[in-house]
């Protein structure tokens, strides 16, 4: 490691990782709030729901690659707008997610849903004060999955140019040296792990109901 | 009033699941669906509150007919307590029982403090109010939902077995509850059960229902007994009716009670025997609260706790005589143990004189509680 030149880079240092952070989390953002309305739709679609769901999956096996040089022909953007970052991994957490909220609230008792309605509950009532409550452990655990595999898929966004803390791995390769190499696996694993721990707080947070085991 | 008009219910498969019923609950008062397993009582229960759409006929509350109402507004006028509770698994039990009231419009601070009057109402007490129903027993999850129904103070009562999912001894003590707390509020009740000692026991009015949906016979518990319609119904009511029938009959008039002789604990056993009947002598506390009985037979020095015999049942005067046989075949002396609403020793009774008892109880027609 050189810490002469890492001393020297620390503001760009310090910027790839605001965008990582950035590009990382909007698109669970944004995904997690697209993921519940069609999650739902999705499980009371009935026999359509294997079919439904097997396509949402199918968006996950698009290279992404691909997908962040295809979007700006789709957008209308530049090449090297973040905007294509975002998009594409919206889709893939969306993906991910739509399953996840899905079976999350497929594992609510029916007994407890049957005593909601015969409690006379509404259906957007019981939705957010019964259906989603319940359905948390299950959402949090798939957002677990997709936080840290976004931290991973960000990094190849540099391919494109977009900078975050894969830029750090172009430059290495580049410049023949592997500090920034190594500068930016520990920033994507610390990051990862931040995000986890994060989402794992938060879940626990509105699960304080389930046993613990 | 809740009133069942030629209802019938078809399963999309053509299963015939309740078969042109008409039926009617009367207000203030607990009607018990019972019948073996199939033969539609939960189909009946759920098309009261439109969680099942009768096939044809109609189900009238207080005379307006159910099909005419708005279906959320419908199913908070009806307490529901499903087989195994079904309580909300993220919500603590007093958030549980206060859902129902929420639902009602009531603020939220009022419906906490009426849960934790119900909690209490239901015999659990306030400290589990906190936990969450996985941290509860399935009796305590089963009286939960009895709160909970009850929270919102609905005109009607529909009870799914709700008190199946717990061992005899805890099953008797929620029912004795359950009437207690029904004469206080005097709610119209609709409950279904397999069992027919806890129809005949809870039930004004019991409706026995044969497998195909079809309504046997809805009579009293001591009309049930004394005459059933059918010989499904008579099978089904079970061959120990004459001896059930006793459970209606009071003990009070007819009963001759003995003094009995007791004596305390520590007591040498040569001197109980100077006033023990015979070889039992009835051992009773500082209260004159019955202990046991002890055979003086195999007696030597004070008596311990330790010899005890605890096998007689206790009845009370205003007890059925049921209930006094009982105490009297199960004591070892022969000499049923009766005591008074407080436990206390009030005497005892011979078999022969139950016997003799039961002869002119019937012999006058049975005079007793309606
Ligand atoms: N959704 C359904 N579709 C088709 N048939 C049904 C359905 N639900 C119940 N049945 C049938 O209707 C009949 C009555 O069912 P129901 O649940 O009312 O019985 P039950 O008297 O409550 O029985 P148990 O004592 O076992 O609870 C049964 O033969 C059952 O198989
Ligand atoms: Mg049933």
């Amino acid at each position: 490691m050189n810490f002469d030149w890492l001393a020297g880079e620390v503001d760009d240092i310090g910027n790839f990782f605001a965008w990582h952070v950035a590009l990382s989390v909007i698109p669970v953002l944004v995904a997690l709030v697209l993921a519940v309305p069609i999650g739902w739709l999705v499980k009371q679609s009935g026999f359509l729901r294997p079919a439904l769901l097997g396509t949402v999956g199918l968006l996950y096996t698009i290279p992404s690659l691909a997908l962040f040089v295809l979007l700006p022909l789709v957008l209308g953007t530049q090449i090297l707008d973040p905007l294509n970052v975002v998009v594409a991994l919206t889709v893939y957490t969306l993906a991910l997610l739509v399953r996840t909220v899905c079976d999350g609230l497929e594992a609510v008792s029916s007994d407890v849903l049957q005593a909601a309605n015969a409690m006379g509950y509404r259906r957007i009532a019981r939705f957010f004060r019964v259906e989603l409550p319940l359905a948390v452990p299950v959402i949090g655990a798939g957002l677990r999955v997709a936080v840290v595999s976004n931290v991973s898929i960000v990094s190849i966004a540099a391919l494109i140019g977009t900078p975050q803390l894969g830029s750090l791995f172009t430059e290495g390769l580049e410049l023949h040296f592997l500090t920034p190499i190594f500068t930016g696996i520990i920033l994507c694993v610390a990051l990862a792990v931040l995000l986890d721990s994060l989402v794992l707080i938060i879940t626990r947070q509105l699960t304080g109901w389930q046993p613990r085991t | 009033m809740i009133v069942f008009k030629n209802v019938t219910k078809r399963y999309d498969n053509g299963t015939i699941a309740v078969d042109d019923l008409s039926l009617e609950a009367p207000k203030g008062r607990i009607t018990i669906f019972v019948g073996p397993s199939g033969c539609g009582k939960t189909t009946s229960l759920r098309m009261i509150n439109r969680l099942i759409a009768p096939t044809s006929g109609s189900i009238l509350l207080d005379g307006q007919p159910t099909e005419a109402m708005n279906l959320a507004q419908l199913r908070r006028k009806i307490g529901y307590v499903i087989q195994h509770a079904g309580l909300f698994p993220h919500l603590n039990v007093v958030q549980n029982i206060a859902t129902t009231a929420r639902l009602k419009g009531i603020a939220k601070k009022q419906a906490l403090l009426i849960a934790s009057e119900l909690l209490e109402r239901v015999g659990l007490d306030l400290s589990f109010g906190n936990r969450y129903p996985w941290q509860l027993s399935g009796g305590q999850q089963q009286r939960v939902g009895v709160a909970r129904a009850l929270a919102s103070d609905p005109e009607f009562m529909l009870m799914d077995e709700p008190f199946s999912a717990v061992d005899p001894v805890v099953r008797h003590q929620l029912q004795e509850e359950f009437l207690r707390l029904q004469r206080d509020i005097g709610k119209t009740i609709i409950m279904v059960t397999h069992d027919i000692d806890e129809a005949l026991k809870l039930g004004d009015q019991v409706a026995v229902l044969r497998t195909g949906g079809v309504l046997a016979q809805v009579a009293s518990p001591k009309e049930l007994l004394s005459n059933p319609a059918d010989s499904f119904v008579a099978d089904f009511v079970g061959r120990d009716r004459g001896y059930r029938y006793l459970s209606f009959v009071d003990a009070a008039s007819s009963l001759a009670v003995m003094i009995e002789p007791v004596v305390a604990l520590g007591t040498e056993a040569a001197a109980a025997r100077i006033v023990a009947k015979d070889q039992w002598i009835l051992v009773v506390n500082a209260a004159a609260q019955p202990l046991g009985w002890v055979d003086l037979d195999r007696q030597s020095g004070p008596l311990r706790e330790s010899d005890l015999n605890l096998s007689g049942t206790l009845a009370s005067q205003d007890h059925s005589l049921r209930q006094v046989l009982d105490a009297a075949l199960s004591a070892p002396s022969g000499r049923g143990v009766i005591v008074d609403a407080g436990r206390v020793l009030a005497g005892s009774v011979r078999l022969s004189d139950v016997v003799a008892a039961i002869q002119s109880a019937k012999a006058a027609g049975w005079g007793g509680r309606p």
